[in-house]
């Protein structure tokens, strides 16, 4: 063993404020924590999950201010002050969202590791006032990886909810 | 109340926790001061560590320790303790036990620290030196230094072969031959292996892992750390996705245990995805078929061999070509398997392991043959159909394949393709339809439960399985709600703790049929008791009664002469001042019913692509799917097992292949982006058929797994229907537009890729 006599400097603490799933967190992290390991690690919310940290499988997707992003691709303290909602916020009480619910009834899931970000995802397309057709969410949804192989019925359940909702 | 629930559509009962992500996985729970560990892996593929100067990292605030072969001891001196219940033959890896290398990406080491991004950052720091020694990866070029399968991986025998295949080949007028070739795959189930380590004050251990088998896992670190097996607890109530990934125990468990027991503390392991590259892997395999048959479309001859990757240290066995000899009938086969030994981590079983191997070079093969006799390939396969197991002379339980290829061809309009290659287009799409079929072993394995009845008539049972995303929750509440005619929502079954009657490892699609067998006894006997209980209630309308005049359903006991005298099992439990009722049971295969039959599952495949004729791209547009795998206990999540393995066939005959850098002995594309695997826009329309098959003698609940069967014929399906599309015959997978486009070009059927 070499003798090192160099210190190491590690990156300072920032304060940083996350409104998640409507409750409001002041948080002291190093710029280097993803917004995935803040909501994991720190907020201890497990729900949201991480597949790969390099934003190639859509595992970790959260809406921030309503629209989908991968959170492992994203600095906490990039996202200070803003909104983010996270597959626990989804629900309302008892009362599930309707894409929760169908995501049920139509088996759209085997493991269930997956789900919360396709169901982040899913809400966030229909946010944006997509998923118009079948081509739209196949073609949308394919950033979030399914190793199971849920896709049709993971399509079935949105095309459902898109149906009910009609164009928001 | 309706109280029959096997063979019912049920959603799965833990459906709500896995939507609002409170299911836990295994790097979910939680410990106070807990550490984390990040591991550290070899850069070269075989020698040995001259230096690992770990000073650096030392210095870094928060890091707590740091783990390597220099300063871990203390641990099991031999390599036979390091066995679990999945090793095949041989010396299985030791972690952080020497300085040697023997495979690119094996874990040298790890960091312990107060933070995952301290600990990452740390590992960064780690400067190692080493000695390299040549290496050999390339499966291709090494056929010559193949050596005979040794016996010893569960359920594996020698190929057996029959008649005189070579010399009717050689005299025969149809005949066709050729190599296939696949690459490595990597399972990559989307949860990385992971284990939250909890040490407690008095030398006890509870492991949160990832694992297909809390038991295996119990016994592996039991022995390899010297611990009673009553000192480590490992709990799995949810597994991310295994696909035989989490069948061996995987070697962040072994850190997460080292470095808990060491600092005496809780700590957590998690893989990287890149990491999920760097144990078991489907091995790469190279296989050649012979076949002919004679004007009438009979099969004379069979010839199959193949040749598979394996370690240097470990003899990792499939059964590949021994599905050759049962497939069809045909007197003259001849058989050969054997391994190739490389510097490459040890294969581990990926679903359907040998046999989804066996089936693209197999039916694909069968295809060619067909063409080669002018004969539409279904009715080719109708014409060889084999009533009987030839290899084993027995007849099956039940085989309703003929059902498959009916109901498929039908949904799928089978009926309407012309024979002729290049027949059926959409402007520049080229349309391709083929087909192949397929079978798996319907196994069961020894398994126990443990049902407790409570005052309030609330059922739990138990058993230390696993839910991977197969349904085990679901099906379990379902076996057991039917048994005792219970409400489905008053049963509970709890699962993945090795506090738990032991259950075998999740894998070769036999826990349907081992703990729920298991799950039926145990309820049995509960039954037995509350009918006995009925009976001595005093002046009530069971008083009396024995227990074969009585049933039970909808939640009561009941006279079967008279279902109006009836308690409920509540009422028996109070009557009869029982506060509850503990029963523990078992279940086993019957080895005299092996003695006469043989027990497989079956499927047909049909698949349609388009190919398009200037870029050679493939998509995959239809597939109908038939399975015969006996009673069918939820349609909803076994169809979406079957749909799950479609969708796996369809990726592994377009996309998947992990591409070994034979210069450094290592994976070149280990990660998401580069190792493909079928996203949504990849996956079109997918019909499943689950056909009618009765069988009395496989099981007592008579069912066949269906973990595995949906995917062996999928690859032969499509590449017969490329084939059928382009008139070109792609051997290697995955089918890429550049061997398409290539072997058009040179309008020939064989490349070395």
């Amino acid at each position: 063993m070499k003798n090192a006599t160099e210190t190491v400097e590690l990156p300072e603490h920032y304060p940083v404020s996350l409104k998640v799933n409507g409750q409001a967190y002041n948080l002291k992290l190093q710029p280097w924590v993803s917004l995935l390991d803040a909501l994991r690690d720190h907020l201890q919310l497990k729900g949201t999950k991480k597949g790969c940290d390099h934003g190639q499988c859509g595992a970790c997707t959260v809406l921030v201010n309503g629209k989908r992003i991968n959170s492992c691709l994203t600095m906490a303290v990039m996202k200070d002050g803003e909104e983010i909602t996270t597959i626990e916020g989804l629900a309302k009480g008892d009362e599930l969202h309707p894409l929760q619910k169908a995501f049920i009834e139509h088996d759209a899931f085997q493991c269930g590791y997956c789900t919360p970000g396709q169901i982040c995802s899913a809400v966030g397309l229909l946010n944006e006032g997509k998923a118009n057709s079948l081509e739209e969410v196949k073609e949308l949804m394919s950033g979030n990886i399914c190793r199971c192989g849920a896709y049709t019925h993971i399509n079935s359940a949105i095309m459902q909810v898109k149906g009910e909702t009609g164009n928001e | 109340m309706k109280t029959n629930y096997t063979g019912q559509p049920a959603n799965r009962v833990d459906g709500s926790l896995k939507v609002t992500g409170t299911a836990k996985y295994a790097a979910e729970f939680e410990a106070e001061g807990l550490l984390f560990g990040y591991i550290i892996n070899s850069t070269i593929a075989k020698g040995k560590i001259k230096e690992i100067d770990i000073s650096q990292a030392m210095q870094v605030a928060g890091v707590v320790q740091i783990f390597t072969h220099e300063n871990v001891s203390g641990l099991a001196w031999f390599n036979k303790s390091y066995k679990d219940m999945d090793s095949p033959p041989g010396d299985p890896f030791r972690p952080l036990y020497d300085h040697k290398i023997r495979y690119s990406m094996q874990p040298i080491g790890l960091v312990v620290a107060t933070t995952f991004e301290v600990a990452r950052f740390a590992a960064s720091l780690i400067k190692v030196t080493y000695k390299e020694e040549k290496l050999v990866t390339n499966l291709q070029d090494n056929l010559h230094r193949s050596k005979k399968a040794p016996m010893g991986k569960v359920g594996y025998v020698q190929p057996k072969s029959r008649g005189d295949a070579e010399s009717v080949f050689a005299k025969a007028e149809y005949k066709i031959e050729g190599e296939y070739v696949h690459a490595a795959e990597h399972h990559n189930p989307l949860e990385m292996f992971a284990t939250t380590a909890i040490w407690e004050e008095d030398g006890k251990v509870t492991l949160y892992d990832k694992t297909q088998g809390v038991s295996n896992v119990q016994l592996y670190i039991s022995n390899i750390f010297g611990l009673s097996l009553k000192n480590v607890r490992v709990v799995s109530p949810f597994v991310g996705g295994g696909f035989g990934s989490g069948l061996r125990p995987q070697y962040q468990v072994f850190m997460a245990t080292l470095a808990a027991l060491e600092l005496r503390r809780p700590v957590r392991v998690v893989m990287t995805r890149q990491q999920m590259f760097s144990f078991g892997h489907r091995p790469g395999t190279v296989q050649r078929v012979a076949m002919s048959a004679d004007e009438n479309g009979k099969l004379t001859s069979i010839q199959h061999e193949a040749y598979g990757e394996t370690s240097q240290f470990e003899d990792y066995t499939e059964i590949v070509v021994n599905w050759s000899g049962t497939m069809y009938n045909c007197e003259n086969v001849k058989l050969k398997y054997e391994l190739v030994k490389l510097d490459v981590a040890t294969p581990t079983d990926m679903r359907a392991p040998g046999a989804v191997t066996s089936a693209h070079a197999f039916e694909s093969a069968i295809d060619e043959i067909a063409y080669a006799v002018k004969i539409d390939p279904l009715e080719f396969r109708k014409i060889n159909y084999a009533e009987d197991d030839q290899v084993e002379g027995k007849p099956y339980s039940s085989k309703e394949l003929r059902a498959c290829y009916d109901q498929g061809a039908a949904k799928f309009g089978w009926s309407g393709r012309s024979i002729e290659p290049r027949s059926m287009r959409e402007g520049n799409q080229l349309i391709g339809w083929g087909m192949a079929n397929g079978a798996w072993d319907a196994l069961q394995m020894p398994a126990k439960a443990q049902a407790v009845l409570s005052l309030d008539g609330k059922l739990t049972v138990s058993s230390g399985t696993s839910e991977i995303g197969t349904g085990t929750y679901t099906i379990m509440t379902q076996i057991a709600a039917e048994t005792l005619g219970m409400d489905i929502n008053d049963v509970t079954f709890k699962l993945g703790d090795t506090l738990m009657p032991m259950a075998p490892l999740q894998g070769g699609s036999w826990t349907a049929a081992s703990v729920g067998s298991a799950v039926k006894a145990v309820c049995e006997e509960v039954k037995a008791k509350l009918f006995k209980l009925a009976s001595k209630t005093k002046h009530s309308p069971l008083s009396g009664a024995a227990p074969k005049e009585l049933t039970m359903a909808e939640g009561h006991i009941f006279l079967i002469s008279d279902p109006g005298s009836r308690l409920s099992i509540i009422e028996v439990m109070r009557l009869t001042e029982t506060d509850s009722i503990i029963e523990s049971g078992m279940s086993g295969p019957d080895p005299a019913a092996k003695t006469t039959h043989s027990f497989n599952s079956h499927a047909a495949v049909f698949a349609e692509v388009k190919v398009d004729e200037d870029l050679g791209t493939v998509i995959v547009t239809r597939v109908v799917c038939a399975v015969a795998a006996g009673k069918i206990l939820n349609p909803k999540t076994a169809g979406s097992q079957i749909l799950g393995s479609v969708v796996w066939g369809i990726s592994k005959a377009l996309e998947e292949e992990t591409v070994m850098d034979n210069n450094f002995g290592r994976f070149m594309n280990h990660n998401l982006g580069e190792y493909h695997v079928a996203v949504n826009k990849d996956i079109n329309d997918i019909d499943i058929i689950f056909v009618e098959e009765h069988d009395d003698l496989v099981n007592p609940l008579g069912i066949k797994g269906v973990g595995e069967i949906g995917i062996i014929a999928v690859a032969p399906a499509i590449a017969n229907a490329v084939f059928h599309a382009t008139g070109v015959r792609v051997r290697d997978l995955p089918i890429t537009m550049d061997k398409v486009l290539q072997l058009a070009e040179e309008d020939k059927n064989q490349v070395r890729v």
